[in-house]
């Protein structure tokens, strides 16, 4: 039966050696420290922080929109292939929405981390005022996290139930966890029938979800008056670089899954090949929006935006500026647009270069702007402190931790979803696609 | 009731400064020290701004004192996620609930006059300074965002006079009923001289200046 067949895909769940163990407890070490210091910035206040007045918002609220954006892509990749019916992602959709199930805590709690009274939460349930753009923001964000760990979750049954029949005497509390999720998961016909039609109600609707999370997330910047921000395009803007970085982090995720995991028979080649051309077209959509943003801005020659777009683009933040270009652009592109460089080597590169791009992109939307107010202040310098930074750290850390956790107890590929890959045409493209790839 | 607002005559500003030391003593705004302060973390409810433009021998000085404007459309209360920036209905002063905010910081990124100030820190009160904190004003804890409030304390008990203008050496200040159209503020926020500051953003202060040189 298939298990047998996919036996590779179970060996992270069975075989433990020292080098996981040192690399949690490194994650570890990361994570402690970061709580370290968050638990000395409640301490002693916000003020151990570089922010300042007038930049009141800096690395953790970059770091927010960062790992929002970051949760974009696994869910709408898998959901968008599931309505396309693109057989070629059932190896790969499990591996992308657990990029988003675990960056999306990281999105959420980065807003925590900044508020100056966390214990004062409970005022949002309580007072909350609708017309606040935060508001739209705890809305959009509880929904799509909940809805995307369904969705995730609920094609994670079958397998679970696998995995509950297969090791009967696995640890207590693993044949517990085992036993609890897979929901009395039988496998009948009735029961897959059920799942794949709430797997595709679910695929629309988070589909749509993706647009109104991200846009939502850039309203909290739009609907203010601040230079820079008070622009209709920031919604779009930031959605599509909300997909382009989560794309660039499914192909990094993917490389490293394959690599460590051994799963060279399920990602393949074609795979990065798809994700590499999608993220040269994404390459190309953020070029114009920035060119359309930049564009805009110089030629209407307003003082207030002027002075913002000169502070990225000759003064104290143009090293941001430019690197974000080199990183989201001018590296990436060739390597993904030319077919001999756009290999795993080359998606892993781009990724990782479109990642740190980005993360700059968020920052140079969000500090300069605050650092250029209208009126005649002495303009603030903003420099982050270690306490940020081993924040931003852990947040990194967490969410690798996440996932490594993940890929130990389950099997990153969705094995319920291979038998039903219809093998002529997997075949078919497989062979076209290696053909292509071939010089 | 009244519309409470103010009317600043920069001819008669001499940037002296008495009303942010007044403000800072009858507000219980407490001292950061220098350091921070060049951090850009000082809090000055009412603060006095010194503005310089153009270049030797064509330089243009102008000093703008700078409380909370109230505005009639504040920004800052369109943004906040719990209603802890609010506009008291009766007179429509823009005012806090400072047991309430959560320090998310929205208002301060969104009021385009740089008027809100955040809580870094606990508030230093050198030696003997706390024994001349003001009873009527709240203290107020760290991770806050806190203003000027037209010093409505006194304005509840019938002062109405808030404590810069009663500091202003020169009468510079004015402050009263913008409905009253006898009212001295009224009649002054008419007058030519009159202006309020970006005033295309539509916010409509009600903090008006008497333009120099006129
Ligand atoms: S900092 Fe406080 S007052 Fe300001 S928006 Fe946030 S909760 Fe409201």
């Amino acid at each position: 039966m298939e298990e047998k067949e996919h036996e590779a895909l179970f060996r992270p769940l069975e075989e433990t050696g020292r080098r996981f163990y040192l690399f949690i407890a490194f994650l570890l070490v990361v994570i402690g420290w970061g709580v370290f210091a968050y638990f000395r910035q409640l301490r002693l206040g916000l003020g151990i922080t570089g922010l300042n007045r007038p930049i009141f918002w800096g690395v953790y609220i970059t770091n927010f929109v960062f790992f929002i954006g970051l949760s974009h892509a696994g869910t709408l990749i898998s959901a968008i292939l599931r309505i396309l019916g693109a057989e070629w992602r059932r190896p790969f959709t499990r591996l992308a929405e657990a990029v988003t199930v675990f960056s999306l805590p990281f999105g959420a709690g980065s807003i925590l981390i900044d508020l100056g009274r966390i214990d004062r939460l409970l005022e949002v349930a309580l007072h909350p005022r609708f017309q606040s753009p935060i508001l739209w923001d705890v809305a959009a964000v509880s929904t799509y996290l909940i809805s995307s760990v369904v969705f995730f979750y609920i094609a994670l049954i079958p397998d679970v139930a696998m995995l509950r029949d297969r090791y009967p005497r696995a640890s207590a509390w693993r044949r517990r966890l085992y036993q609890v999720l897979a929901l009395g998961w039988k496998g009948t016909e009735a029961q897959y029938r059920r799942l794949e039609s709430v797997m595709g109600w679910f695929a629309i609707f988070l589909s749509l979800l993706v647009v109104t999370v991200h846009t939502v997330v850039s309203w909290i910047f739009g609907m203010t008056i601040v230079p820079g921000w008070h622009t209709a395009i920031i919604g779009p803007y930031f959605l599509v670089g909300a997909i382009f970085s989560g794309v660039a982090a499914v192909g990094v995720v993917a490389a490293v899954l394959r690599g460590v995991l051994g799963l060279q028979r399920y990602i393949t080649p074609r795979h990065f090949n798809y994700l590499g051309q999608f993220l040269a077209a994404l390459a190309i959509a953020w070029f114009y929006f920035t060119f359309a943003e930049v564009l805009t801005t110089i030629y209407g020659s307003e003082p207030a935006h002027m002075a913002v777009f000169f502070a990225k683009f000759r003064e104290e933040f143009s090293w941001a500026f430019f690197s974000m270009f080199f990183f989201c652009f001018l590296l990436p592109l060739p390597i993904l647009a030319w077919r001999r460089t756009r290999t795993i080597f080359g998606v892993v590169v781009a990724g990782l270069s479109i990642n740190l791009g980005m993360w700059l992109e968020r920052y140079t939307v969000i500090v300069p702007s605050l650092s250029r107010p209208r009126l005649p202040y002495e303009w603030g310098l903003y420099t982050p402190t270690w306490i940020e930074w081993s924040i931003t750290a852990a947040c990194v850390a967490g969410f690798i931790l996440l996932y490594t956790l993940f890929a130990k107890l389950f099997p990153v590929v969705a094995i319920w979803e291979l038998k039903e890959e219809v093998p002529e045409l997997s075949d078919a493209l497989e062979r076209k696609t290696t053909e292509a790839l071939s010089p | 009731m009244p519309r409470w607002a103010m009317v600043i005559d920069l001819d008669k500003c001499i940037g002296c400064q008495s009303c942010t030391a007044a403000c800072r003593a009858e507000n219980n705004v407490p001292f950061v020290g220098p350091e921070q302060a060049e951090l850009g973390r000082a809090i000055f409810w009412n603060e006095v701004l010194f503005h310089i433009e153009g270049e030797f021998p064509h330089v243009k000085a102008s000093i703008i004192p700078r409380p909370c404007f109230h505005c009639e459309n504040p920004p800052c209360v369109k943004v906040c996620p719990v209603g802890a920036t609010y506009r008291r209905e009766e007179d429509g002063l823009v005012l806090q609930r400072y047991e309430r905010c959560i320090g998310c910081r929205y208002c301060t990124v969104a009021c385009p006059y740089g008027a809100r100030y955040f809580r870094w820190y606990d508030g230093e009160w050198p030696d003997g300074v706390d024994r001349y904190q003001n009873p009527d004003v709240p203290l107020r804890p760290k991770g806050i965002v806190e203003k000027c409030t037209f010093c409505v304390h006194r304005l509840d008990e019938g002062l109405p006079i808030p404590a810069c203008n009663q500091a202003c050496p020169t009468g510079a200040r004015f402050f009263g009923d913008l409905d009253d159209p006898a009212s001295e503020v009224s009649q002054l926020a008419r007058s030519p001289r009159a202006s309020r500051l970006l005033e295309d953003l539509g916010t409509e202060p009600r903090v008006f200046y008497l333009k120099e040189g006129a």
